[in-house]
């Protein structure tokens, strides 16, 4: 196949599986063309995937690295490439390469803690990857509560592993909530903001959270006043990105690049950067 | 060190020719570039600054990383092939030399660019010092000497006479290959020229530039200057100084479909543009005033932040040449850098 080898090099990827989640969210399961996976990754890492012609585009691994037979991909239709991605069927090869970027701390700063996952729509993507990795290494890590929105019931992503794998661990609570009142739905309704504060979580826990760009600074906002310090909060990033690997200069904000050093990253270094994300 | 005749350039050339391509200053429709030699072809060593600066001998302003196809549900891909020619550059002047250290820092950090790399291996650097600066010279803010470039072999030229001294095994082994047109030399001559070279650049207009203020410690205080607006209020967002830059790296990575394929090819990119951070679902640079500060800043302050406090530019003065408004970075250096630019 390939001669040379080079990070921006792809490999071949063949979609096995595809689950729609919501009305503009697809689940992509992705194997080696031989079986298998493509490659390895920890949770909170990404990749980037292309079709020829098409263009190329990073996305987070939604399936934790404990899962030995295959990748997957939670993806909502947005642009050019998520467009074509929405309309593949099973057996479609893509190219893919990585994984790029740094995780979230699971082996290390995270180990033994207590944690809050915070996600809001599409949001759950990077973190469902380190919310089975916990599952599946139970013993390392403390209570687990996942609190998690969307716009409407129908939007909620992995709502049949929450109910009904998540839910049933445990240690493990998870808080759902949506915009705006619905038929049919009992839950919670409210922004994911003010669900977060007005659950009143301890300040004994690290917190993981990822969505729009607006509830990040809303929900860390909130978990300040109920007395988190930023230090306790990690959050994930998403900027234009070509390379992957800190070259090409799209995603680079002050001294870091958000392919390379992030996209991961512990909120109080975060606020060392200049305000462009 | 050796020395020859300059009537006999074109001997030097053919010589190095016979199992190398050769690149040199030359002189095309009244632009002065790197091209490729031939013996019909006008050298221009008294050129200064080429337009484009010499970053395109190893990283290409478009290159073909790979080829693909997709045909239904089945995707081909194979890799372009490394440039594994050896190839001399002919005439380097010593700040296009010092940016290979900084497009270094970039490509040759982990995971290494392979595709830089190859050239960059092929590549054996013969400079040239400077024996007239121009008035948009400042490559001594950066530590550099115009007088006694760095390369793989440096050259000076004194009245009809090139000077010839290999640096580094590369140049040692050019050195042989062209032994038989080349005579001892003293440096006398050099030295000579060196000393009233730099009596020049010591009275050049932008000699008493000062980076004082600038530096991966002072980020916060300089991004939010207020300066900015008024410096960037000009600017057009057309990129020309990226593109002339030899330290801008930034790429873009784009499909060519050709109708039998599709070739995935890199090209130069700029932070100039106002598409170079949108994406689907937004843009985290909306102004020019953004895109303008966040060129300055990568170069003066973030840049020097990764790299042992090392800044991304060389003082080769093109921006000062070629920006259609007048904007460049030595005003920047003068508006932020502190009093001693006052």
């Amino acid at each position: 196949m390939t001669k040379k080898e080079d990070v921006l090099i792809p490999k071949l990827g063949v979609v096995t599986d595809i689950r729609r989640d919501t009305p503009d969210v697809k689940t992509f399961r992705v194997n080696a063309p031989e079986g298998g996976k493509v490659f390895e990754h920890m949770p909170g890492q990404c990749a980037m995937l292309s079709i020829p012609g098409v263009g190329e585009a990073m996305f987070s691994i939604t399936s934790s690295p404990t899962n030995k037979e295959f990748m997957e991909f939670s993806i909502k239709k947005c642009g050019c490439v998520t467009e074509w991605l929405h309309q593949m069927e099973v057996g479609q090869e893509i190219l893919i390469r990585g994984p790029l970027g740094k995780c979230f701390p699971v082996e290390t700063e995270l180990k033994g803690k207590n944690l809050l996952f915070v996600a809001g729509g599409i949001g759950i993507a990077p973190l469902r990857s380190v919310i089975n990795y916990v599952i599946d290494n139970r013993e390392n890590y403390g209570t687990v509560d996942v609190v998690y929105g969307a716009r409407s019931a129908e939007d909620l992503v992995d709502l049949k592993e929450m109910q009904e794998s998540w839910s049933n661990i445990d240690g493990i609570d998870v808080h759902l909530t949506i915009d705006r009142e619905q038929e049919g739905w009992d839950g919670n309704v409210a922004f994911v903001p003010n669900y977060v504060k007005d659950l009143g979580f301890t300040t004994d826990k690290t917190v993981l959270v990822c969505g729009p760009p607006i509830m990040i600074k809303f929900t860390v906002a909130g978990l300040q006043e109920i007395g988190f310090q930023t230090n306790q909060i990690y959050t994930t990033m998403e900027l234009k990105m070509k390379c992957g690997v800190g070259k090409c200069g799209r995603c680079n904000i002050g001294d870091k690049y958000v392919c390379k050093d992030g996209p991961v990253f512990r909120y109080d270094e975060l606020g060392e950067l200049p305000a462009e994300y | 060190m050796y020395k020859l005749s300059i009537d006999n350039l074109n001997e030097l050339f053919a010589l190095i020719g016979q199992d190398s391509k050769v690149y040199a200053p030359i002189e095309r429709a009244g632009q002065v570039e790197f091209f490729l030699w031939s013996v019909e072809e006008k050298v221009r060593l008294d050129a200064l600054n080429t337009v484009k600066s010499a970053k395109g001998f190893f990283f290409p302003q478009t290159e073909v990383l790979y080829k693909t196809k997709l045909e239904g549900k089945k995707i081909e891909i194979e890799a372009a092939e490394d440039a594994e020619e050896p190839t001399v550059y002919f005439g380097v002047r010593a700040c296009d030399v010092k940016s290979f250290d900084v497009l270094d820092k970039v490509f040759l950090s982990e995971p290494v660019d392979s595709y830089y790399a190859a050239k960059r291996k092929h590549g054996t650097i013969v400079s040239m010092a400077c024996s007239k600066p121009a008035d948009t010279c400042f490559c001594g803010l950066f530590g550099i000497d115009a007088t006694s470039p760095a390369g793989d072999v440096v050259t000076w030229i004194v009245g009809d006479t090139l000077y010839w001294d290999s640096k580094t095994e590369k140049g040692e082994a050019l050195t042989v290959k062209v032994k038989e047109l080349l005579v001892d030399a003293d440096d006398v001559e050099v030295k000579k020229q060196q000393t009233e070279v730099k009596e020049m650049i010591a009275k050049a207009p932008l000699h008493d530039l000062s980076l004082e203020g600038f530096g991966g410690d002072a980020l916060d205080e300089l991004f939010n200057s207020p300066k900015w607006e008024a410096l960037s209020s000009a600017c057009l967002g057309c990129g020309t100084c990226t593109f002339v830059c030899p330290t801008c790296q930034c790429y873009d990575i784009r499909d060519y479909d050709s109708g039998h394929g599709v070739q995935k090819f890199r090209c130069w990119d700029s932070c100039m543009y106002s598409d170079f951070t949108m994406m689907a679902h937004g843009n985290n640079r909306t102004t020019q005033l953004q895109r303008f500060r966040q060129r300055f800043m990568h170069k003066l302050v973030y840049f020097p932040a990764n790299n042992d406090g090392d800044f991304s530019c060389v003082g080769c003065g093109r921006c000062l040449q070629k920006c259609p408004q007048s904007l460049n970075i030595v005003k920047v250096i003068k508006a932020l850098g502190g009093k001693k630019n006052d």
